[in-house]
């Protein structure tokens, strides 16, 4: 049986990025992680959003185009000339 | 929202200062390196404005352009890697214009659907959660890195109003600090903590939708 928090699960979802930078209070904090630990819904949010978080990181992919590459480099080259550098 | 605190900034680093002096002299390889360190990350903050993959290319070149022409009034106030993306960003926006987004703001204004829980009238379980959350523990972390997962990131990624996704990009998919993006942004912490959180609910709620279907 879960008991009354101070935090309600809607109320909870709403923090959770707070929660994440460190921008609660110790008090709220400390009932946030209160009803995380006693509360399975909340705790599998907490989770869904942090694989959420580490799942962007895999979106990355790290090279430009060769095209726009070297469209940048022959600018570059330009703006060398033009400046007379 | 009312925020009253200063905007954290973040200045140039030394081998920032290094790079710029290599740059202004015309040197090819502090051009490069430059590129390849950010270009990846300024055409997909790009593609964030515009949908047109030629487009958001044509708005990095454009972007380095003035990047190149402005390079000379450079003060070192913001980083530099701050700077280049302020002028990407005022590169992508104006080519944005026509094609504002359509997702209502209102829209974002929760994280969670308000019918995933009980209402405020419900005599015990106000605001609890009518249904269980799975924690995607059993998720295969082969099927969450896959390219059909990473996909669905992108497309939710991509109906966001651009001002969260470009937010989300930076801090989730770049790895920036908060700090710097409030800088580029010219947001308080504390608003662009909201804007994060709103659009990392978002994409967690379409990986959910997406996950929680069989596997294929």
């Amino acid at each position: 049986m879960i008991e009354r928090h101070v935090f309600t699960c809607r109320e909870l979802v709403e923090l959770v990025t707070e929660y994440e930078e460190g921008a609660l209070a110790t008090e709220e904090r400390l009932a946030f992680e209160h009803h995380v630990a006693i509360c399975p819904p909340c705790r599998g949010y907490l989770a869904q959003l942090r694989r959420t978080i580490r799942l962007g990181e895999a979106v990355r992919d790290d090279e430009l185009p060769e095209p726009l590459r070297a469209a940048l480099i022959d600018a570059f080259r330009d703006w060398r000339r033009a400046s007379g550098r | 929202m009312v925020d009253t605190q200063t905007l954290p900034s973040v200045t140039a680093t030394d081998a920032e200062r290094t790079l710029l002096a290599e740059l202004r002299l015309g040197n090819e390889d502090a051009f490069t390196g430059l590129v390849d360190a950010h270009g990846p990350a300024m055409l997909r903050v790009a593609r964030l404005y515009v949908r047109d993959a030629a487009v958001a290319e044509e708005v990095v070149q454009e972007a380095w352009l003035n990047v190149l022409r402005s390079l000379d009034r450079f003060e070192g106030r913001s980083s530099l890697r701050t700077w280049i993306f302020v002028i990407l960003g005022n590169v992508a926006r104006r080519r944005a214009e026509r094609e504002a987004r359509s997702v209502p703001v209102g829209e974002l204004e929760s994280a969670v659907e308000s019918d995933r829980f009980f209402g405020p009238e419900h005599p015990r379980w106000a605001g609890a959660w009518t249904t269980l959350v799975d924690s995607w523990q059993d998720v295969p972390e082969r099927r969450l890195l896959a390219g059909e997962t990473r996909a669905k990131f992108r497309e939710a990624l991509s109906e966001l109003p651009p001002r969260y996704a470009v937010i989300l990009t930076l801090r989730d998919v770049e790895g920036w600090s908060s700090d710097e993006v409030c800088g580029l942004l010219g947001l308080s912490t504390a608003n662009q903590r909201v804007l994060l959180h709103r659009a990392r609910a978002r994409i967690r709620a379409a990986l959910e939708r997406y996950l929680e279907q069989d596997e294929p």
